[in-house]
């Protein structure tokens, strides 16, 4: 199974985020007019309400937890005076609750998707899978911190550390070989993960890219010329 | 001073005889598409009733338009920028496709197609969004048509605010009707554009139309709460706002809107106004909500002033647009005879569609000896639309505009009438309202004859001098994104709906 192993987290991760970056780029570039949330508010604004809040905040801490508990080497933790069991404890924690708020919104807008018929008759095959797709995602997440349970020393989490930061080293065999003896869930919940980065800019994940941080610093009013005197 | 040019528009309400010619024609040319089949960039709405959207007025529930804030400093009602981006997941201030009405059509193949049955087949509603068959049409673009409903819901009406015993206007014998035609202000200090987080509306400088750039535009939906007028529309097909244009393109080539050209009753009016960009926060903050009305006319400029002509060149503002500000209806009745006023000054955001107020049944009360007179004038007081009404309509409750401007229709009308039938000049009515007999007489020529080319007076925008003529050969008029290259596939790697195919949601009618 090792060519298996050196596919999925030797050579996958480099397929998944060219695709990524260069599928963004040109839909942002060709296809701007399909850039955009794809609010379904209008329709239905009940369920929304309670489902997105929770979702869009669960969704955010647990996206900002992976990036700095990854990609943060070690010996900066050491330095800060934070031992691996320490970190992992802190991960299982803060992921644990952010998952779960997460979670409690998903399954509303999951549910408001599949079953209010306004929604559903609006929604792409993409919308619909894209939903499913985080779920699974956020539902194996959910499952290995019971993994982790098992091993709070961390080496586990000091596997996967490896793995990321030396696939953004390109150094694909040291990542594939750091995944080699981790428990099944987390290569399941990687290899997933590594398939929504895949698919990111053929959804309307694409949002994200646009957070309107610019609108704090302009002016209330927007006036445009024909062209410039 | 810096002069800047837009294009206004005046609804001489006293004419509009309710026949939805500009609601129709605006939809056949902006709206008849999937997505927007709820959406009337123009409506009319007859008044009393609490609109469309549902109580659009009421702006304690939908927190649109601009408030000072306590340190005397403009602000959108529905917050800060920090709040609106709080309020981004979901926003609080939304109006549901409810609170228009579900789109629907009805299955008229079924007419076709019916067996030989034992009653007459019928062609029943079906939902546009859901495509689900729809047991019972609840609310519809224009329910209270001719007060379709009962006076316990139209009398939510937010202008019925501070009218004295509005119950007994429920009375048959005391009952009042008035159209409101509304469209987007293309305001000077637009709520809209401010609450818009990807900066995607902006104001066109040169003619003042608001736009909305399909292309920037990410969905946040924020100018829907934004715009008090409720006048920006989600397009939940496409996921992007859209707005009335004011037929920019038209108007672009000297053209009349197509709701004013398409106007049977000849109410609407299209000019120059020449105003001072530097002092719209001013007017917009001034502190008594009864004095917006005048901040927004002092802000106007005289396009006969030589000094306001050559600022105006200086800002590169053409001689045909100083020309056509000189000849502006809508300069006329705003600013000269005051007999336009602006929809809901109170908003704060200085619109720039503005109302002649209705005249209702008097004369014919006035003959029989009902009314009291006020010198030449009846008592406006015996109207049967009660000033206060219009007054928190047009002039934030302020009573004296709307008395001023109704004084001088009627006086222009007594005037005539005495010209035509009694064959004498009735000066003295003209000096109880302050009108020349000039001015009485432009008036008559305006609001009663109405030609073509004195209501429409829109020059030609310049484009040929500020776009590349040789890049635009062969390029796209209106597409959904993209240029011209929509694909000839149907399926979109990008997970679009294709917007230029027509989903048809196939009819299962059961026998």
């Amino acid at each position: 199974m090792n060519y298996l192993n050196t596919f999925f987290f030797g050579i996958y991760p480099y397929i998944a985020l060219a695709v990524m970056v260069i599928g963004t780029w040109i839909r942002y570039d060709r296809e701007q007019f399909t850039w955009k949330t794809s609010s379904s508010q209008m329709l239905e604004k009940k369920q929304l309400r309670r489902g997105s809040i929770a979702f869009h905040i669960g969704i955010l801490a647990i996206f900002v937890g992976h990036f700095v508990g990854l990609l943060t080497p070690s010996e900066v933790w050491h330095v800060l005076g934070i031992s691996t069991s320490a970190k992992q404890i802190i991960a299982i924690v803060a992921g644990g609750i952010a998952g779960v708020i997460c979670f409690y919104g998903l399954t509303i807008l999951i549910v408001r998707r599949l079953k209010n018929p306004r929604i559903r008759a609006n929604s792409s095959t993409m919308d619909i899978a894209i939903l499913l797709l985080l779920y699974a995602q956020l539902i194996l997440g959910l499952l290995s911190i019971f993994v982790s349970l098992d091993h709070l020393d961390g080496s586990t989490m000091v596997l996967l550390m490896s793995w990321a930061q030396n696939t953004l080293t390109f150094d694909a065999t040291a990542a594939a070989a750091a995944m080699t003896d981790v428990h099944w869930i987390f290569k399941l919940h990687v290899t997933l993960g590594l398939t929504i980065f895949l698919v990111f800019p053929f959804t309307r994940l694409v949002h994200m890219l646009s957070v309107p941080m610019q609108y704090l610093r302009r002016q209330h009013q927007v006036v445009r010329q024909k062209a410039p005197r | 001073m810096k002069v800047r040019a837009q294009i206004g528009m005046v609804l001489n309400l006293d004419k509009c005889i309710g026949c939805h010619t500009c609601s129709i024609t605006c939809k056949n040319v902006w709206t008849s598409r999937e997505g927007v089949e709820y959406a009337w960039f123009n409506n009319v709405e007859t008044k009393p009733g609490i609109g469309f959207p549902k109580e659009w007025e009421n702006q304690d529930k939908w927190n649109g338009g601009w408030v000072r804030n306590k340190k005397g400093k403009l602000e959108l009602k529905i917050g800060t920028k920090r709040r609106v981006l709080a309020n981004i997941f979901a926003n609080p201030d939304l109006p549901e496709i409810d609170d228009y009405y579900e789109p629907f059509d009805f299955d008229y193949q079924h007419l076709h197609t019916a067996k030989d049955t034992k009653h007459q087949p019928i062609a029943r509603p079906r939902s546009l969004i859901s495509g689900q068959r729809m047991e019972k049409i609840e609310w519809g673009p224009n329910w209270e048509e001719i007060l379709g409903t009962e006076f316990a819901k139209r009398k939510k009406d937010k202008n019925f605010d501070e009218v004295v015993q509005k119950d007994i206007y429920g009375q048959f014998e005391k009952t009042f009707m008035m159209y409101l035609p509304r469209l987007c202000e293309h305001c000077l200090n637009p709520a809209c554009v401010a609450a818009c987080p990807s900066g995607a509306i902006y104001k066109r400088e040169e003619d003042g139309i608001v736009l909305i750039d399909q292309d920037k535009c990410r969905g946040w939906r924020m100018c829907v709460s934004g715009c008090p007028y409720k006048k920006i529309y989600y397009n939940w097909k496409t996921g992007k706002s859209e707005k009335c244009t004011f037929c920019y393109p038209r108007i672009e080539a000297g053209q009349p809107t197509t709701c004013s050209e398409t106007c049977v009753g000849r109410i609407r009016y299209l000019g120059v106004l020449l105003y001072d960009a530097d002092r719209i926060e001013e007017a917009a903050n001034t502190p008594n909500e009864q004095d917006l009305y005048q901040a927004q006319l002092d802000i106007f400029l005289d396009p006969h002033d030589p000094e306001v002509q050559a600022a105006a060149r200086k800002e590169g503002i053409a001689d045909n647009w100083i020309q056509a500000a000189q000849r502006s209806p809508v300069y006329m009745m705003a600013m000269q005879w005051k007999v336009a006023l602006p929809l809901h000054p109170e908003y704060r955001t200085l619109p720039m569609v503005w109302y002649v107020p209705p005249l209702s049944p008097i004369q014919s009360a006035v003959e029989a000896g009902h009314v009291g007179m006020n010198g030449e004038i009846p008592d406006l007081k015996s109207l049967r639309i009660p000033l206060r009404y219009l007054a928190n309509m047009l002039t934030a409750g302020d009573e004296f505009p709307i008395v001023r401007a109704l004084e001088r229709m009627i006086a222009m009308r007594a005037y005539k009438r005495s010209q035509h039938v009694d064959g004498v000049e009735d000066l003295d009515v003209l000096k109880q309202v302050g009108l020349t007999q000039h001015q009485v007489e432009e008036m008559y020529r305006y609001m009663a004859l109405a030609n073509y080319e004195d209501r429409f007076v829109i020059p030609t925008s310049h484009r040929a001098y500020a776009e590349n003529a040789y890049d635009l050969k062969g390029s796209c008029g209106f597409t959904f994104g993209n240029g011209c290259s929509d694909g000839n596939n149907d399926v979109n790697l990008f997970g679009a709906k294709k917007q230029s195919v027509r989903q048809v949601i196939p009819v299962t009618v059961k026998e």
